[in-house]
C-alpha cells in the first residue's frame, strides 16, 4: 500500500481530536476501523493532509442498554462485538440479523458502525438498519454535542452532515415500545461481498398489531432508501398475507436500483420484494406461534 | 505387501506424507520475491494506460525527475533507442514493454519509475503528464471483425485488419458425411468468459546487475525460470552464462507466472543502467487488469446424432479473443493449444473445428488456466453440448455418455481431431461416480420435488484431457523441445539433493518428489531434499503448467534415481564379493540371491561410493536425467454436482459434488486430492461468481477483490472424492498428470446442474458466470442469457 503523504496523529482526549479536525480545516479525515478509509488511501481516491486516529480515545468502544431500553454504540464498537453480543438478538432481532452479514470476519474485527454511518455507502448495511430502526448519531464538536436522526445524517452518496470538526461519537438505538421484530435479508455474490441487494425491516408489536415499522433497503440507490410508505402501510394493522405483499410492494417500489454487473434493475427491485416478504412473514409466523 | 507397508513408512509411493514445504509456509517462513532485500535496493512502479485505445501524442517526465529520491525514469522512445520497446511474446508475436506509439489495452505500460523507495515512485508516476488522443475501442470479436473496425495493430506490417490468426483441424467431408446422416442435430453457442488466474502473490522481480562480474541475477516470479533465461539471453542480448534466475517461494501461479512481463523487463535494463538492485512488486490491480487471463472464448458447435444415442460427428467454429498483443503462453504447434482436444473420451468418427483468433482492446496474454492449452474450454464445450444433445434427443445424460465413451479394450484409440488416447476406465468412473451421488433416488427426489415448486438438478461432466507436455516432437516454446529434467545427488551417508527443471508454486514438489526417490531407492523422503527454481544449480528444464510437471519432471526423477540404482549396484557387487548378476533389489536393499540374508543397505552403497569403490569406477553417485514423454498422459474425470435453485431469486445452492478422478498411480494421495479440491473450487468460482468484462470504453471491470470474487471457505461446497486407478502405459511409475483436472472439467458439471435444474423452461444456456440475476433471468424470461454480464446498461 503506498498512499500519498499524509500526517498522522493519535490524539489521547476528544478535545485534542477537535482541535486537531479544526487545525486540518477540512484536510483532515478521522480514522476509525479504517475499513473504508485505507482502502481508499491506498487507491489514492483519498488523500488527506492528516490522519487523526481515534481509535486512541477513551470511552469510545462501548455498546450497551439503557434501564429503558434505548441501545447505545460507541464509535469505537467494532462490528464484530455486535455480532458477539448475546443480548442482542431479543433486544434488537433486525441489528443480530445484519451484524453477521457486514462484510468478512477480518473486516468486522475493525470495523465499526458508527464509522460505516460516516462513511454513508448506500451499499453500506448498517445505515439502512439504523434507518428502519430510527437511529441517531450524537456528534461531537467544539461547540458541544448534537444529536442528528440518521435519515438526516446520511445525505447521499459517501455524504453525511457532520461539520469537518466533528465526531460522531455514538449511534443510539430508540427503546422500542412494545416487542422488537424484524430482521435483515442481504443478496450478496460471495461472503464479503456488498449488497446487491439488501433489506432492513424492523417492527414492533403489540400482540400481534404492529405498532411501528420501519423498513430500509441497501444497494438500490445513490443513498440508503428509507421505505417509509411500505413501513407506514403496516402500522396500526396486523400482519396477513395481503399486507405483506403491499408492504412488499412499496419497497420495491420506493428502490432506485441501476443495472449493473451485479444485475437488472428489475431484478434487484424482486429481490427487495422478496426480501421483505420473507422478513415478514417470518415474523407473522412466530407471532403466530407465540399466541 | 511387506514391501507396500515398508515403502509408505519411508514416505515412498503412495504415502500420504505431510508437506514438507508447510512447516515454512504455515509459520510465515516463505521466501517470496518481495520478502528478498538487497543492499542498496531500488524500487519500480509502472505507470499505466488510464485508456483503452488511444495515440500518445506526449509524454512530459519533467515533473517526475524532480520529485527528490528518482533515480531513473524510463519511457518507450528510451526502451526504443536501446531496441527493447517491443519484446517477442511465446506466439510469435510482438508485444509492447513501454507503449510509443499507441496503447492499446486499459492498464498497459506507459513509464517507470525507479526511486528509493515505492511511494517516492508512485508520486513521481503521477507526475508523468502523457496526453492521449482517444481512438475508437474494440472490445469483443463481432467489433473486431467488423468492416470498418480501427486497426489495432497498425504497428505490425502485413496485417490489414484484427485477424490474429485463422486454424482448423479435423476433416471436413468426413464431417458433413456424417451430419447428412443424422437423426437429429443438436447445436449450442456458448462464450467462456474471460477469467484471470489471480495467484494470490502478484508478479514482480529483483534485478541485480553487477557490473563488477558482468552478472545478471533476477529474482523473480516465474513458473519457468530456464525459459525466461533463454529469453532474457536472446532479448537483451546478454550471455547466457552470464545471466541466473531465481524463483523463489511462489505465492501461486496458475499459469499467470509463465509470460514474460514488461515489468520484469523493465527493472532489468533498469538495474543494469543504475548498477543497483531493482524490485519490481505488482499490485493486485496492476495483475489483474495486465497480466495473463484465461479464456475469453466464443464457441458455436453441433453435433449430428443417430435416433439411438450414437454420436456421429461433430462440428466447431470458435473465436478466442487475445486481447492487444496474441501473447499466449502455450508451447504446442496449434495454433488454439489444444482446443481440439474435445471429444477425446468419446467415440466419434468425424470431426472438424475451425478458429479464428482476434485482437481487441483488452490485456494480453491467454494463459492456460490451470489446464493445458484451452483445454478448459474445450472440455466446457464437450460437457455442455453433451447435456443439450441428451435432452434434443430425450435420453438420460448418464447413459448417452456411456453409449458414447470409449471403451476400455479399445486403447489406444485415435481422436476425431488427431490425438492418441491411451488408456482409461471411462464406464467404471461414471459407475462409481453414479452410485456415489445415488443418481437414481436424486431423479426421483427431484420430480418430488417439482411438486411442491422446488428447484432440484443434477450436472454431470466427464471427461479426458491432455495433460504434461511434451512430447517434443509436438511441443516446444521458441523451438525448445518440452522435455524435462532432474538431477539426483547422494551424499556419502545416503542423504540426497535432487534438483529438478520443475518449479513448484504450491503443487508440494518438495514433498512428492522425494517420495519418487523413496520408491526408487528406498531412501526415506525425509532424508532428500528438493530444490527448485535456480538455473545456476538445477538442470535445465521448461518449468511447471499444465500440469506436467509429475507427467514429465516426475518421469525424470524416476529415471534418475534408477540410473543411481544401477551404480549403486556395482557397489553392492563390489561390497558383497558377488557378481551383478546374482544380486537382486528390494526396496532399500542388494541381496544376494542365493543367500537373500547377505546384503547391503542403499546407504552402505552410497558410502562405498566415497570411501571403498572399486577399481577404476568412478566416484561419487551422482547423475542426471533428461526425460521427453512418448505420449500426453491422459487422465479422466467424473464430477457430478446436485444443486437448488431459488426460483424467487435465482440463487442456487451446491447440494453435494462427487469427484471421481482417475490420475493413474498416485505419489501422494492427500496431495492429489488437495489439488482435485482446489480445482473444484476454481470450477465453482468460474461457474458461479468470476468474469473480467470490459464496458464499451474498455475499462476493466473485475479490476480488484470487490469485484473479481474468489470464494471463500463460507460458500465453496464440500466435496466428496473417489478414485479410479488405471496406471499410464508409459510413465516409469504410472502416473498421469491431476493438478488441472477438476479446473477443467468441474465448470460444465455445475452449470449443467442448474441448467437441469430449470430444464423445464426450455433454456438452453446461461453463460457463465451463472449469477442469481442471469438465472431469474432465464427463469423467468426463458430465454437464454448470453455473453459477459451488462456493465452498466441504464445511463
Ligand atoms: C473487504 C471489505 C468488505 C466490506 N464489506 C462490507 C459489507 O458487506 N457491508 C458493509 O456495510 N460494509 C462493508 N465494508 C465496509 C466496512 O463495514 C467498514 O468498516 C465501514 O464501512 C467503515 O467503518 P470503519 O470504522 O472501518 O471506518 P473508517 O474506514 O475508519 O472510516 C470511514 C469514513 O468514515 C469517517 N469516520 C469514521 N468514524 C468516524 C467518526 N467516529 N466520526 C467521524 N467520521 C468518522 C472516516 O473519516 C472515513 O471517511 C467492507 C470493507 C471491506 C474492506
Amino acid at each position: 500500500m503506498y498512499p500519498s503523504r499524509f500526517r498522522y496523529e493519535s490524539p489521547r482526549s476528544i478535545n485534542e481530536a477537535i482541535a486537531l479536525l479544526q487545525e486540518g480545516g477540512g484536510e483532515a479525515k478521522v480514522l476509525a476501523g479504517g475499513q473504508s478509509l485505507v482502502p481508499l488511501l491506498k487507491l489514492r481516491f483519498a488523500a488527506p493532509e492528516l490522519l487523526v486516529d481515534i481509535n486512541g480515545l477513551p470511552g469510545l468502544d462501548h455498546h450497551t442498554v439503557d434501564p429503558d431500553g434505548t441501545i447505545r454504540i460507541g464509535a469505537l464498537c467494532r462490528h464484530a462485538d455486535l455480532e458477539r453480543w448475546a443480548v442482542l438478538p431479543a433486544r434488537q432481532p433486525t441489528m443480530a440479523a445484519a451484524a453477521p452479514l457486514v462484510a468478512d470476519p477480518i473486516v468486522r474485527n475493525r470495523g465499526t458502525l458508527v464509522g460505516s454511518l460516516c462513511h454513508a455507502d448506500p451499499q453500506g448495511d448498517w445505515a439502512s438498519v439504523v434507518t428502519a430502526l430510527g437511529g441517531h448519531v450524537v456528534a461531537q464538536g467544539a461547540n458541544g454535542r448534537r444529536s442528528i436522526p440518521v435519515t438526516q445524517f446520511v445525505t447521499g452518496p459517501f455524504q453525511n452532515t457532520l461539520g469537518y470538526d466533528e465526531i460522531a461519537v455514538e449511534a443510539v438505538i430508540p427503546a422500542p415500545k412494545g416487542q422488537a421484530a424484524g430482521g435483515y435479508l442481504k443478496l450478496e455474490r460471495r461472503v464479503g461481498d456488498f449488497a446487491t441487494a439488501g433489506v432492513a425491516v424492523a417492527v414492533e408489536l403489540s400482540g400481534a398489531v404492529v405498532t411501528r415499522a420501519g423498513i430500509a433497503l441497501t444497494g438500490v440507490g445513490g443513498s440508503t432508501i428509507d421505505a417509509g410508505d411500505a413501513a407506514q402501510s403496516l402500522a396500526g394493522g396486523q400482519l396477513t398475507g395481503d399486507s405483506i405483499d403491499n408492504a412488499a410492494d412499496l419497497a420495491a417500489r420506493a428502490a432506485q436500483p441501476r443495472t449493473d454487473h451485479r444485475g437488472s434493475a428489475e431484478y434487484k427491485r424482486q429481490i427487495v420484494r422478496t426480501f421483505v416478504v420473507r422478513i415478514l412473514t417470518g415474523v407473522k409466523e412466530s407471532t403466530e406461534r407465540a399466541a | 505387501m511387506t514391501q507396500a507397508r515398508d515403502e509408505i513408512k519411508i514416505g515412498g509411493l503412495g504415502a500420504s506424507r505431510r508437506r514438507v514445504e508447510d512447516n515454512r509456509f504455515v509459520r510465515g517462513k516463505g521466501r517470496y520475491v518481495d520478502d528478498i532485500v538487497l543492499p542498496d535496493m531500488l524500487h519500480m512502479e509502472i505507470l499505466r494506460s488510464p485508456l483503452a485505445h488511444a495515440r500518445i501524442t506526449s509524454i512530459d517526465v519533467s515533473k517526475a525527475w524532480q520529485v527528490p529520491g528518482v533515480r531513473l525514469v524510463l519511457t518507450g522512445e528510451m526502451m526504443a533507442s536501446r531496441n527493447l520497446a517491443w519484446m517477442p511474446t511465446l506466439s510469435y508475436d510482438t508485444q509492447a514493454v513501454l507503449a510509443t506509439d499507441k496503447v492499446r489495452f486499459q492498464g498497459q505500460e506507459v513509464a517507470c519509475v525507479i526511486a528509493d523507495d515505492p511511494y517516492i515512485a508512485k508520486d513521481a508516476c503521477e507526475a508523468i503528464v502523457v496526453e492521449y488522443e482517444p481512438l475508437p475501442v474494440i472490445v469483443n470479436p463481432a467489433q473486431a471483425l467488423a468492416e470498418d473496425a480501427p486497426l489495432i495493430r497498425d504497428d505490425k506490417e502485413n496485417q490489414p485488419d484484427n485477424v490474429v490468426f485463422d486454424w482448423e483441424v479435423g476433416d471436413k467431408e468426413g464431417t458433413d458425411r456424417a451430419f447428412a446422416q443424422a437423426d437429429v442435430v443438436s447445436t449450442l453457442e456458448l462464450h467462456y468468459p474471460r477469467s484471470h488466474p489471480s495467484p494470490l502473490e502478484c508478479c514482480g522481480s529483483i534485478a541485480d546487475f553487477d557490473r563488477s562480474t558482468s552478472k545478471l541475477t533476477v529474482y523473480m516470479t516465474t513458473q519457468a525460470p530456464h525459459i525466461i533465461r533463454a529469453a532474457v539471453a536472446l532479448v537483451a542480448e546478454l550471455p547466457e552464462h552470464m545471466i541466473r534466475i531465481v524463483s523463489p517461494d511462489l505465492g501461486g501461479g496458475f499459469g499467470n507466472k509463465v509470460p514474460v512481463y514488461p515489468g520484469y523487463v523493465a527493472s532489468i535494463l533498469a538495474s543494469i543502467l543504475l548498477e543497483r538492485p531493482v524490485k519490481w512488486i505488482e499490485d493486485k490491480t496492476g495483475n489483474l487488469i495486465s497480466t495473463g487471463f484465461g479464456r475469453d472464448i466464443y464457441l458455436r458447435g453441433e453435433m449430428a446424432l443417430r435416433n439411438d444415442g450414437k454420436i456421429l460427428g461433430v462440428r466447431m467454429q470458435t473465436e478466442s479473443d487475445h486481447g492487444a498483443f496474441f501473447s499466449d503462453a502455450q508451447p504446442s504447434k496449434f495454433k488454439i493449444g489444444l482446443l481440439h482436444s474435445a471429444f477425446a473420451c468419446y467415440d466419434i468418427p468425424a470431426a472438424h473445428l475451425v478458429n479464428r483468433g482476434v485482437y481487441t482492446n483488452k490485456a494480453p496474454g491467454g494463459v492456460a488456466y490451470r489446464c493445458s492449452f484451452r483445454v478448459t474450454e474445450a472440455m466446457y464445450f464437450q460437457e455442455r453440448m453433451m447435456q443439450a444433445a441428451a435432452d434434443d434427443l430425450g435420453m438420460d445424460q448418464a447413459e448417452f455418455r456411456r453409449r458414447n465413451f470409449v471403451r476400455d479394450h479399445d486403447f489406444p484409440h485415435r481422436t476425431p481431431f488427431g490425438f492418441l488416447t491411451d488408456s482409461g476406465q471411462y464406464g467404471k468412473c461414471l459407475d462409481v461416480g453414479l452410485e456415489a451421488i445415488g443418481y437414481q433416488g436424486f431423479l426421483k427426489q427431484k420430480e418430488e420435488a417439482k411438486q411442491r415448486g422446488r428447484l432440484l438438478g443434477i450436472g454431470i461432466s466427464t471427461m479426458t484431457e491432455p495433460l504434461g507436455a511434451g512430447n517434443s516432437r509436438e511441443y516446444d516454446i521458441l523451438g525448445i523441445k518440452m522435455f524435462d529434467s532432474a538431477e539426483l545427488r547422494v551424499h556419502m551417508t545416503g542423504k540426497a539433493i535432487l534438483r529438478t527443471g520443475a518449479k513448484s508454486q504450491g503443487q508440494g514438489h518438495e514433498t512428492t518428489w522425494a517420495q519418487i526417490v523413496a520408491h526408487e531407492l528406498g531412501i526415506p523422503a525425509e532424508d532428500i531434499t528438493v530444490e527448485e527454481g535456480d538455473t545456476d544449480t538445477a538442470p535445465f528444464g521448461m518449468g511447471t503448467y499444465a500440469s506436467r510437471s509429475t507427467p514429465v519432471a516426475g518421469a525424470a526423477v524416476s529415471m534418475v534415481a534408477r540410473k543411481i540404482r544401477a551404480k549403486a549396484r556395482k557397489l553392492a557387487a563390489h561390497l558383497l564379493e558377488v557378481s551383478e548378476e546374482d544380486i537382486e533389489w528390494e526396496l532399500g536393499r542388494f541381496y544376494v540371491r542365493s543367500a537373500p540374508g547377505q546384503g547391503v543397505t542403499i546407504q552402505e552403497c552410497a558410502a562405498a561410493a566415497y570411501s571403498n569403490m572399486p577399481d577404476g569406477m568412478e566416484p561419487g553417485l551422482e547423475n542426471v536425467a533428461y526425460y521427453d514423454p512418448p505420449n500426453l498422459t491422459w487422465p479422466f474425470a467424473c464430477y457430478i454436482v446436485t444443486v437448488e435453485v431459488d426460483p424467487q431469486t435465482g440463487v442456487w445452492d451446491v447440494l453435494r459434488v462427487v469427484a471421481v478422478d482417475d490420475c493413474g498411480v498416485r505419489i501422494n494421495p492427500m496431495i492429489v486430492e488437495g489439488q482435485i479440491m482446489g480445482g473444484l473450487t476454481e470450477a465453482y468460482a468460474m461457474a458461479s461468481m468470476q468474469f473480467i468484462t470490459f464496458d464499451a470504453q474498455g475499462n476493466c471491470v473485475g479490476s480488484n477483490y470487490m469485484d473479481y470474487l474468489l470464494p471463500t471457505a463460507w460458500e465453496t461446497p464440500g466435496y466428496e472424492l473417489h478414485e479410479v486407478v488405471t496406471p499410464s502405459p508409459h510413465h516409469p511409475i504410472g502416473a498421469k498428470g491431476v493438478g488441472e483436472c477438476a479446473t477443467v472439467g468441474g465448470p460444465a458439471a455445475f452449470v449443467n446442474a442448474v441448467m437441469d435444474a430449470i430444464r423445464d423452461t426450455g433454456v438452453r444456456n446461461i453463460d457463465m458466470p451463472l449469477l442469481p440475476d442471469r438465472v431469474y433471468e432465464a427463469l423467468t424470461q426463458r430465454h437464454d442469457v448470453s455473453g459477459a454480464p451488462p456493465v452498466r446498461t441504464d445511463d
